[in-house]
């Protein structure tokens, strides 16, 4: 039987009762810092700050629908190697865990020394929208506003579309969190219902002595409306991007307003390579080369290498891709680089039955094989 | 009109494949010439950036070939090849381009038969399906 406390919610809103719990954490959770996306000034954006001071709680809002990056790879930098003994709670989204649990895998941070707490996630805006709609007036009451447009089912809460990637995001729930803060379908005047995920969550979660909690009513029933929706909103995106990018010309078309700037490799959480290739002089080339490309094929559009440069990130991560969105965000052309990788990594993930963050049990399709699989390749028993 | 001549880039493993080619060769099989040998150490050693180079390059196919099950010279490079070129041939097949233009065989180093028939096989095979589309995108 799982564990389930809450966190009751006064007329101060959602956002100071879970900075509340956070504080509890600090005082009892055997946590040293917490990681949470907070308010970095009064009237700055949102960024995750590492907090050991209760006090610098004021400011947590993991509520908030700011985006900025991914923090997986924050995560990894906390944990890859620690001997320290510290340990250290991250408030996270789903698709911040699956990340970090595909770097895990890559052995670019440990599970050791962290506390993983998941957010049923309502979703964020990119962060075009979220300097429009969140700098403006006092910003834990503008992630309250949020939050309720989003528990009314409004498509537009706060006057804004939720990022891409999350209108397509079939995986709203933080599957593997150790705590999971249950947002989905409770009422946010009341309380939110916090779930013991696994051993290491439930154990911190008797520690911290909150008030137990009958369940998580109507949760469910939400996550499961949401999923559905998601799920049939992200099909139709695979179709129509799969059908923009059905030839390599219309591939060419679709990523024609990429200046391979590589910012969506920089975003990308689960893009590890310390040294990516396209850094390096590998595809450096003499003027002649491309004064002979130019010849050979009448024209060739410079900065040349765009759609290899893409093919190449697809082969190389498509399979780890969690879906997060942050290379949409990070792109200054408006260039639809997550429904790509999303329609690519569905076929290549698909091959090979793998779901990235699933679990920190399952190798990465490329570091393993078996003898006995697609032997309709060459033709052999084997 | 004539015939179409497929270009074919073959990445071929210095201790299976590529002595099977110099098999044929020195034992003067009769060969299709549209076959472009790059000697590899191993299959396991093929990035897939190349092959994806070769191709957007206007390679008309890509031959990935090594030792059979058991032979790999480094125990199993020619099994991670495999699943290399499986997550090229689903992920390339979204772009329209033919999973046929991607080949994976195992050809040990005394069967220069194999290999002359192999490729003799391959090009028809690529003749019939007509050339690659990035010979005609400019833009790429």
């Amino acid at each position: 039987m799982a564990t389930i406390a809450r966190i009751d919610i006064d007329e101060t809103g959602p956002v100071r009762a879970v900075q509340g719990f956070l504080k509890t954490l600090l005082a009892r959770g055997g946590v040293d810092a917490v990681l949470t996306p907070a308010h970095l000034v009064p009237a700055g954006t949102v960024m995750p700050t590492l907090i050991s001071d209760p006090e610098a709680l004021e400011r947590a809002d993991p509520l908030s629908p700011a985006f900025p990056l991914n923090a997986a790879r924050l995560v990894s930098r906390l944990t890859r190697g620690s001997t320290s003994g510290r340990h250290v709670a991250a408030v996270l989204r789903p698709c911040e865990i699956r990340a970090f649990i595909e770097l895990v895998k890559l052995n670019q941070g440990g599970l050791d020394n962290v506390l993983l707490i998941g957010l049923d996630c309502p979703g964020a805006m990119t962060n075009a929208d979220f300097r429009v709609f969140g700098l403006e007036g006092d910003p834990l009451e503008r992630t309250r506003e949020f939050l309720r447009a989003v528990a009314g089912g409004e498509s537009r809460p706060g006057g804004r579309s939720l990022a891409g990637a999350c209108r397509v995001c079939e995986h709203p729930a933080p599957e593997g969190a150790d705590l999971i803060l249950g947002l989905h379908g409770a009422d946010l005047d009341r309380a939110i219902p916090v779930l013991g995920n696994t051993a290491r969550g439930e154990g911190v979660l008797t520690r911290l002595g909150l008030p137990d909690a009958p369940g998580a009513p109507g949760r469910r029933e939400a996550l499961d409306a949401l999923t559905a929706r998601n799920t049939a909103a992200r099909d139709a995106m695979f179709e129509a991007t799969a059908a923009r990018t059905a030839s390599l010309a219309g591939l060419a078309e679709y990523l024609s307003g990429c200046v391979n700037c590589y910012n969506c490799r920089v975003a990308c959480p689960v893009c590890y390579c310390k040294e990516c290739v396209f850094l390096t002089d590998v595809f450096d080339y003499k003027p002649d080369q491309y004064l002979g490309w130019a010849r050979k094929r009448g024209a060739i559009k410079l900065p040349a290498d765009t759609v290899f440069f893409h093919l190449t990130r697809l082969a190389h991560m498509s399979t780890a891709c969690v879906g997060c969105g942050q290379c949409s965000n990070a792109c200054p052309n408006d260039v639809p680089v997550m429904e790509l990788f999303r329609t690519v990594a569905e076929r290549t993930q698909g091959a090979f039955g793998y779901q990235p963050g699933r679990s920190p049990d399952e190798a990465p399709p490329m570091t393993v094989f078996r003898e006995d699989e697609f032997s309709e390749m060459t033709g052999e028993a084997h | 009109m004539s015939q179409f001549e497929p270009t074919i880039v073959a990445f071929v493993c210095n201790w299976c494949t590529y002595t099977a080619a110099d098999l044929a060769g020195t034992s003067r099989m009769l060969q299709p010439y549209n076959v472009k040998l790059i000697r590899m150490m191993c299959t396991g050693m093929v990035d897939p950036k190349y092959i994806i180079r070769a191709l957007l390059s206007g390679a008309d196919a890509v031959l990935v070939s090594g030792c059979h099950p058991g032979d790999c010279h480094y125990i199993n490079g020619n099994y991670k090849a495999r699943r290399r070129v499986k997550l090229l041939q689903e992920m390339l097949a979204q772009f329209g381009i033919d999973q046929r233009r991607l080949k994976l065989t195992w050809i040990g180093a005394s069967e220069g038969n194999d290999f002359a028939r192999t490729v003799a096989e391959l090009v028809e095979e690529i003749r019939a399906l007509g050339p690659n589309e990035a010979r005609a995108v400019a833009t790429l």
